[in-house]
């Protein structure tokens, strides 16, 4: 590794650009004639729509235009889609229902959108909005996804029987039944995970740009994958051709899952530009982010664990309903499924498993992926599970785990996966080692004598990223393949732009994906350059989630560095007389090996694109792409340990230390990996000890502030331990794994055991806020 | 936000004149809490008239035990003084633990109490201490002026001018903030003066707003230590219930805040 290359803690190159408030941001977008959007939402959670009258609000100050969800209609405008199509145990489709841009027959969440107000000013289109006069005939309510599938509950969707999306079923059944029934132990708990809201820091924006010269559409938008953008606009929605529509999602302050779909305000503000003959922005103020962003998670599950006599797990049994929210998002389907299901196993060595999931509709806001998607679900079932069983069957937390981890590889689970590498002993070893396990007991003594509740637990999570390869995912109902894509230009000059399908929002792509060329080329990390996220300057791509543009984006431009590379070691061998074999590329020249000549880089460069003196019938220029299909997906590990005391007095619970021990496969940025454990970790603290989405029974939010919906502050958080102990993928050409999302799956667990640990009672559902701690706490003693 | 007029008054009378003027007014003393709202489109005064420049408004003065803050004076600065604090610390400590930074250094002690919000922190400081708020009309008794959530005993376009107090022999204030908001979901303060007098007063858990407790008043006056309170019991049916904190857990921490209080004091 050189300085800047593979594995250099190299300082982000984007960050002076964010961190001196000159980022480039959607709302930051200003064109010539640009109006402002303002949606009038729903404040019911239930309702018909019986007339919508905008004359008012059409004749105040400033306004262009209003235009209503029966104009989108009459415009061939189409229906939001669930991209990914999953079938009942029955065999019979998913009931998709329809959710449109601008709702014009029956409103289904509070925020849902009924009307779009284009004006001058953004002041003018909220007073504007106000004006309109929307006759709503209210619907009773219903927002409990285990309450929403009892008979005689209001029903969202007529194709929806019941409320239920899908009733789908993994593993085998009847083996899984078997082993409960001839264990000598049975677990048996029920676990709640707590519905979220995203919190990009960046809340949605986008700005809809219609020319009529050309009769085309550019969309600015807050995506995490602006080419699916483009596609689903294009393919589905009827917005414009993918030739006719551009998407450029510029600088996106975080995005967490919540920017990977479709929202309706992309679509309706393209409409409403040519509607009206003006570039329309609208930027997503707070509320409106808590109540239209899709939420997070949301699941209640029943699960059964069966041990043998010597405490290996051999059969483990699911049953799990998923709240879906009012409407079926992009990727909903498969978040509770596909990215849930299949990682059931987790470092476990389980003959047998199923999963059963049901997934309902409720007057809630749409719930999709977020930071985890499926795996954290996934991840805190199994690993609360495990804790429980350790505690009832009397041995140690560790030891449980110990017995019963996989150990060779490649190990075939139950339920899908088959993971390529790991060594889960090392991390755990690892992190107990930090952590300091065996000196527990003194520290509790400690905390004892001062009143307090002292409690360690564990988590050995295992996940899977960059979802893949696309044949399997396509047979699995996905409407979208999972490759990624890479375009190496090296200009005359020898400086270098990579275009990668993949997108950065917030995960240090132009720093990391430039050490690669750094490493391979031995150039400056300065002379790099890396292009994302504008349909018109980048080739296809899939964009960024599910931790997959280090193992699936890298590789591709891998892929590509390999063309270049062999083509620029033909012109260097050809300029310098030599064979090409013997040409090695070091320090930002070509050399031939075993002697003193040389070209430099740019020389090379140059030479390709004055095309005076290259190799016979080689074509010009120094420019090569690649996609790349992995075969498989990548499978991070790890163990977190964490220990909290209690305030026995108030139920407030401090975190005392906090460990990760993570195997991410080969790290590129040893810096930009630590940042992405850190940021994971504070999200699923959060998730643990703060956040909660309450709706109210009539549908209201009320957590649609940061005045009621707790977000993890500095002083929630521990000074984190980190470390990684890696064994590389075998499956992608760098050996990465992924780190993007494994801080918020491992570590929800850990808290909450250490928690259930120190308050001896295992009754405690997220967020564990001090209210709850301290109720479980009375209740134990 | 919908269009207001923004006035900065020059003196009390001006700030009268002006409200006074206006058609629907209301005076802002930091606004932490009326812009917030404002900016929510929850309220839409047709004209703000700023307290906060006021020169008569500002400072604190402290003769003796006696203690005089100016009602525009701000958070920062009343954490900040040290003659304040040479007398009365747990009046510092709480108005450093009030918000954060940005929110010390634009709220003010007058806003704080003319709002009377349920959960912030200097109500019940001025009923634990006996002050006595100053009007530009006239002086009334901290246990006359809170009157209910969001409500005082101001009328049209009265202003509190500045509160004054005597500093107890001991105080303390001790509050568990709300894991969201960090305002008090229960905050106890507690003062007791050279002739045994005791008052106890809570924000942040009351259904009606701050208020005094009586029976951990008398047990203290008894038993000036965290052990008398022990066995006093704080009854649920008057306190708040919401998403954070029901009533039951909102009464033990009444009482845990409290013991806390008599024990910091």
């Amino acid at each position: 590794m050189g300085v800047e290359g593979i594995g250099a803690r190299v300082a982000r190159k984007e960050d002076k650009r964010f961190l001196t408030g000159k980022g480039r941001y959607t709302d930051d977008m200003s064109v010539p004639g640009m109006k402002y959007a303002v949606f009038v939402r729903s404040p019911h959670a239930h309702a018909k729509i019986l007339k919508v009258d905008a004359s008012a609000a059409k004749g105040m100050p400033g306004v262009i235009d209003v235009l209503d969800g029966k104009q989108l209609l009459a415009d061939g405008i189409g229906n939001l889609i669930c991209g990914w199509m999953i079938h009942s145990k029955d065999g019979t489709p998913m009931k998709m229902g329809a959710w449109r841009p601008l709702a014009h027959e029956t409103v289904r969440y509070v925020g849902d959108a009924v009307a779009i107000v284009v004006a001058d000013s953004v002041a003018e289109a909220r007073d504007a909005a106000e004006a309109v006069v929307v006759d709503y005939q209210e619907l009773p309510v219903v927002t409990d996804a285990t309450k929403a599938l009892e008979p005689g509950q209001p029903q969202l969707h007529p194709e929806a029987a019941n409320n239920l999306i899908f009733d789908w079923e993994l593993g085998d059944a009847a083996a899984t039944d078997k082993a409960i029934a001839e264990a000598a132990h049975v677990t048996e708990i029920e676990i709640h995970n707590n519905r979220l809201s995203p919190n990009p820091m960046e809340p949605r924006a986008t700005l809809g740009i219609y020319d009529n010269g050309d009769d085309h559409y550019t969309c600015y938008t807050t995506s995490q994958n602006p080419h699916v953008a483009r596609l689903v606009m294009s393919a589905f929605y009827n917005v414009a051709p993918e030739n006719k529509l551009r998407v450029i999602a510029p600088d996106v302050g975080g995005g967490f899952g919540s920017k990977i779909y479709i929202y309706p305000e992309e679509i309706v503000c393209l409409w409403a530009s040519k509607r009206t003959g003006v570039p329309v922005k609208w930027t997503s103020d707070r509320t409106e982010a808590f109540l239209t962003d899709a939420h997070g998670r949301d699941h209640v599950s029943k699960v059964k664990m069966a041990f043998d006599a010597n405490n290996r797990i051999i059969g483990l049994k699911v049953d799990t309903i998923a709240n879906l929210g009012a409407y079926m998002s992009l990727f909903s389907s498969a978040v509770p499924t596909y990215l849930y299901a299949t990682l059931l196993s987790g470092q476990y060595d389980i003959p047998a498993i199923h999963a059963n999931v049901r997934t309902v509709y409720t007057n809630t806001a749409p719930v999709d992926a977020y930071r985890g998607a499926g795996r954290p679900e996934a991840t805190y079932l199994l690993e609360r599970t495990m804790e429980t069983a350790a505690r009832e069957l009397g041995v140690s937390p560790a030891e449980l785990r110990r017995v019963n981890f996989i150990r060779s590889f490649p190990h075939q689970t139950p339920v899908i996966m088959n993971y390529d590498a790991g060594d889960y002993e090392a991390s755990l070893d690892a992190a107990m080692k930090a952590a300091d396990w065996n000196g527990f007991a003194a520290r509790k003594a400690d905390a004892e004598s001062r009143g307090m509740k002292r409690g360690i637990g564990m988590s050995c999570y295992i996940e899977a990223c960059g979802i893949a390869p696309s044949a399997a995912v396509g047979s699995l109902g996905a409407g979208v393949g999972l490759w990624e894509s890479a375009e190496v230009r090296v200009n005359a000059v020898g400086t270098i732009e990579v275009l990668t399908g993949s997108h950065s929002h917030g995960q240090g792509h132009e720093t990391t994906f430039a050490q690669l060329v750094a490493d391979r080329f031995g150039v400056p990390l300065d002379s790099v350059n890396i292009v994302h996220g504008d349909t018109d300057k980048v080739q296809m791509g899939m964009g960024t989630y599910g931790s997959r543009s280090g193992a699936v984006g890298m590789s591709a431009v891998v892929k590509a560095l390999d063309k270049v590379e062999a083509k620029a070691k033909k012109i260097a061998a050809h300029l310098m007389e030599a064979d090409e074999s013997d040409i090695v590329i070091e320090n930002g020249e070509l050399k031939v090996a075993g002697t003193d000549k040389a070209v430099p880089w740019f020389q090379m460069a140059l030479a390709a694109y004055t095309a005076h003196n290259l190799p016979a019938g080689m074509e010009p220029g120094l420019k090569e792409g690649a996609f790349y299909d992995p075969a498989n997906f990548t499978f991070p590990a790890g163990c977190y340990i964490c220990e909290v005391e209690v305030d026995p007095e108030t139920g407030q619970t401090k975190i005392i230390q906090f460990v990760a021990a993570d195997d991410f496969g080969n790290i590129i940025n040893p810096m930009i990996v630590e940042g992405q454990v850190h940021g994971g970790l504070a999200q699923g603290i959060g998730q643990a000890l703060l956040e909660g989405v309450h709706y109210d029974a009539s549908g209201q939010l009320l957590t649609a502030s940061y005045m009621d919906y707790a977000m993890p502050r500095a002083d929630d958080l521990p000074s984190f331990q980190v470390s990684t102990s890696n064994t590389p993928c075998p499956n992608n050409p760098l050996g990465i794994k992924g780190c993007g999302e494994a801080g918020a799956i491992g570590s929800p667990p850990a808290l909450i055991n250490a928690i259930t640990d120190a308050i001896g009672n295992n009754a405690l559902t997220m967020p564990a806020t001090p209210q709850k701690v301290w109720a479980a706490a009375q209740a134990a003693n | 936000m919908y269009e207001t007029q923004y006035h900065r008054a020059s003196s009390v009378q001006d700030a009268v004149k002006q409200m006074e003027a206006a058609g629907e007014g209301k005076y802002v003393a930091g606004g932490m809490t009326l812009i917030p709202t404002m900016k929510q489109r929850l309220a839409a005064p047709s004209d703000l008239i700023d307290l906060r420049h006021i020169g008569e408004m500002q400072g604190i003065t402290v003769s003796g035990r006696s203690v005089r803050i100016g009602a525009a004076t701000t958070h920062h600065d009343v954490a900040s003084s040290a003659a304040l604090k040479a007398v009365c610390p747990a009046l510092c400590s709480l108005a450093g633990h009030i918000g954060d930074p940005h929110v010390r250094h634009m709220g003010t002690i007058g806003g704080s109490i003319a709002n009377n919000d349920p959960a912030a922190d200097y109500p019940a400081a001025m009923l634990a201490l006996g002050a006595t708020i100053v009007t530009n009309r006239r002086e009334i008794a901290a246990d006359d002026f809170f009157t209910g959530l969001f409500e005082t005993a101001l009328e049209g376009s009265e202003i509190v001018t500045a509160i004054t107090f005597d500093a107890p022999a001991q105080a303390a204030y001790q509050k568990f903030a709300n894991p969201a908001s960090r305002y008090a979901m229960a905050g106890v303060f507690v003062a007791r003066r050279d002739d045994g007098d005791v008052r106890v007063a809570v924000t942040g858990a009351g259904a009606n707003g701050v208020f005094r407790h009586g029976d951990m008043e008398a047990a203290l006056v008894a038993n000036w230590s965290p052990d008398a309170l022990s066995n006093v019991s704080i009854d649920a049916s008057e306190l708040l219930s919401d998403i954070h904190a029901d009533a039951a857990y909102r009464a033990n921490l009444v009482k845990v805040m409290a013991k806390r209080a008599v024990a910091a004091a």
